[in-house]
């Protein structure tokens, strides 16, 4: 759907090296990388805000690298959502339509309840909350019909209990309509959660694409590694909900985690490295996940040491460098890794 | 529960700090310089000459004159309006080679000596000018209209287009980026959306530019003595018959711009100010 080749762009800070992308029909494609990677700027070159110094870029058969932004047909949401402040919502969400003479309210008020937005379309845009200006701008976008959905950092901006629904939503209308995404972020379990297939982007320079669970069992080099290996995101199946108490199964081990999930639903979970305490016996401790592990690989960064365990499902753990050594942590030994049910954050 | 601070530990907080104290001061003395001036003006001419005041609104080269500054300076805003509004989102929203050679040479009309300005707008649109001579047959500027005009706009264009500019330089980029990928063309998008959240930017700038068109004496009197502006006017009475013969005029002319911009500004308070957050 979206081949992008041989493409170079410097602006201001900001450089775009050698970038080859393919993006398949109905993909949702995220792009990761840290702040300053010139992620935004490779969206806003394929939006046509900026022409590239050299490199081709193909919506289907067709050339657009002149067309254009306005005969892209591409939907752009920004992080702060950019929604005109001096027309109300229902004038924001028309403009498209007004622009490309497409005006249809029947369309209008479907998406607005699609997105459940009905009850805003007269209001002014600055009474509106992050997640209700988040839903009106892809609202704005979505009426017009675009080929392609770009999302900028599109859950950055909102607190975490909106960036739930948001997640929610986003998947949503990708799964109903099908359209090609390409959602931009620096937040690596997001890039898990959403994406069909992950480019991670270095320094102006995409350095690795692929499906979230091989890039994130086989990084290709060691600065991809270390930019992705921090969080654990462990993908599972909800197999019991008791009040909130959820057990999760992972390649057949089960996790305890606090959560309103239902049995059945596919979930990630979530669990920061410096959650996880190890230990060489088992312990007394107040941490119901209790697993035994075989260290496969262990990594000094700074003050700390990232251990890599496999306790059936591949587990990542900080210990500070003097407990490291006191454990005499090293590849092959067996330890006991364990985490509290509260530590574990799951999402869908 | 938290406690409410009390309006008088508030008040206490805030007379604490001397600097605040002494600038307070200094700035009410700005204010009380300003204010009274003009008021004193205005109260000694109510209070001592009523009648000449009144015999002012009825004298017919006064009204004209006072007239043809409002009218004239409200073309030299409308020309400033057609060619700044244009030059500031260049400004605003573009970098190029030699970008503060051109912001620069913009705003040499605020430093320049008035009658330095009236010499050189002379030199170009004279009857033996650059282009007066040449356009003498089509258009006259000396003593006429359209030189009151060109001295006004010289002088006050960069009012509009510095005011122009910093609304245009308050609305995020990414607004427009996502008007066209609405679909757009940057033509629409500036007229739909980047002029209407900068509106507010573009009156105060068109009252200020207004304002100092009517104002000016230096540049207009230069290159058109006649037909007389406002304050040329006043500048001739003064000379002929001092300052009982023009202070009227000036009370007038003053009495007159305040209320429009005045009006002006009541009727635009209901605007909402867009382009700053």
């Amino acid at each position: 759907m979206i081949r992008i080749n041989d493409l170079n762009r410097r602006w201001k800070e900001f450089t775009l090296m050698d970038i080859d992308l393919h993006v398949n029909e109905g993909e949702y494609f995220v792009i990761l990388g840290p702040s300053g990677a010139g992620k935004t700027l490779l969206l806003e070159v394929i939006a046509g805000f900026h022409s590239p110094d050299s490199g081709e870029i193909f919506f289907g058969r067709k050339n657009i690298t002149d067309l254009p932004p306005e005969k892209r047909n591409v939907a752009f949401v920004y992080q702060n959502y950019s929604l005109f402040p001096h027309l109300n919502v229902l004038k924001n969400i028309e403009f498209g339509m007004r622009m490309k003479g497409t005006k249809d309210r029947a369309r209008i008020e479907k998406i607005a309840e699609y997105l459940n937005i009905s009850h805003l379309l007269h209001r002014n845009t600055y009474t509106l909350s992050g997640g209700e200006k988040q839903r009106i701008a892809i609202a704005r976008s979505l009426v017009t019909e675009p080929d392609v959905m770009l999302l900028d950092e599109p859950l950055s901006a909102l607190d975490p209990r909106a960036q739930d629904t948001g997640r929610k939503i986003l998947k949503k209308i990708h799964t109903d309509s099908r359209l090609t995404v390409i959602h931009v972020t620096h937040d690596q379990t997001e890039a898990r959660v959403m994406a069909d297939r992950i480019a991670v982007m270095m320094n102006g320079r995409i350095v690795q694409v692929d499906t979230p669970e091989k890039l994130f069992n086989r990084p290709i080099d060691d600065k991809i590694a270390h930019f992705l290996g921090v969080e654990n995101v462990l993908k599972g199946t909800v197999t019991a909900n008791d009040d909130g108490v959820t057990l999760i199964e992972v390649d057949g081990t089960i996790i305890e985690a606090i959560s309103d999930y239902a049995v059945g639903d596919v979930v990630y979970a979530c669990l920061r490295p410096e959650n996880v305490t190890l230990s060489k016996m088992r312990i007394k401790t107040s941490a119901r996940n209790i697993f035994e592990g075989e260290i496969i690989e262990s990594e000094i960064l700074g003050a700390l040491v990232r251990v890599k365990m496999d306790c059936g499902f591949i587990l990542n753990a900080f210990v500070t460098r003097q407990s490291a050594e006191e454990l005499e942590v090293k590849t092959g030994s067996h330890f006991i890794a364990s985490f509290k049910t509260t530590a574990v954050h799951v999402v869908l | 529960m938290k406690k409410i601070p009390s309006r008088e530990r508030l008040k206490k907080a805030v007379k604490a700090d001397p600097l605040m104290v002494s600038f307070s001061f200094l700035a009410l003395l700005l204010l009380l310089f300003v204010f009274l001036t003009l008021s004193y003006m205005i109260i000694v001419q109510v209070t001592s000459d009523f009648p000449g005041l009144i015999a002012a609104t009825k004298n017919e080269s006064v009204i004209k004159s006072i007239n043809l500054s409002m009218y004239a300076g409200l073309l030299a805003t409308v020309a400033s309006f057609l060619v700044g509004v244009p030059a500031a989102y260049i400004l605003a929203r573009k970098e190029f080679f030699g970008k503060h050679v051109v912001e620069s040479v913009l705003d040499i009309p605020v430093v320049v000596p008035h009658t330095v300005a009236g010499i050189a707008l002379l030199t170009i649109f004279g009857s033996r000018g650059l282009l007066g001579g040449p356009l003498e047959s089509y258009i006259q500027f000396r003593d006429a209209l359209p030189g009151i005009v060109i001295a006004m706009l010289f002088v006050s264009a960069p009012f509009l287009t510095n005011s122009a500019r910093e609304g245009f330089q308050n609305i995020d980029p990414r607004i427009e980026n996502a008007a066209r990928s609405l679909g757009a063309p940057l033509w629409k998008t500036f007229l739909l959306i980047t002029l209407p959240i900068a509106s507010r930017h573009l009156l105060i700038g068109s009252i200020m530019c207004w304002a100092r068109a009517i104002s000016e004496f230096g540049a207009v009197v230069m290159i058109a003595y006649y037909p007389m502006v406002g304050p040329t006017l006043i500048y001739e009475r003064f000379i002929s018959y001092g300052l009982s013969e023009s202070r009227p005029i000036a009370v007038l002319l003053i009495l007159v711009t305040l209320t429009i911009f005045i009006a002006v500004r009541l009727l635009s308070a209901g605007w909402r100010i867009y382009d700053t957050d």
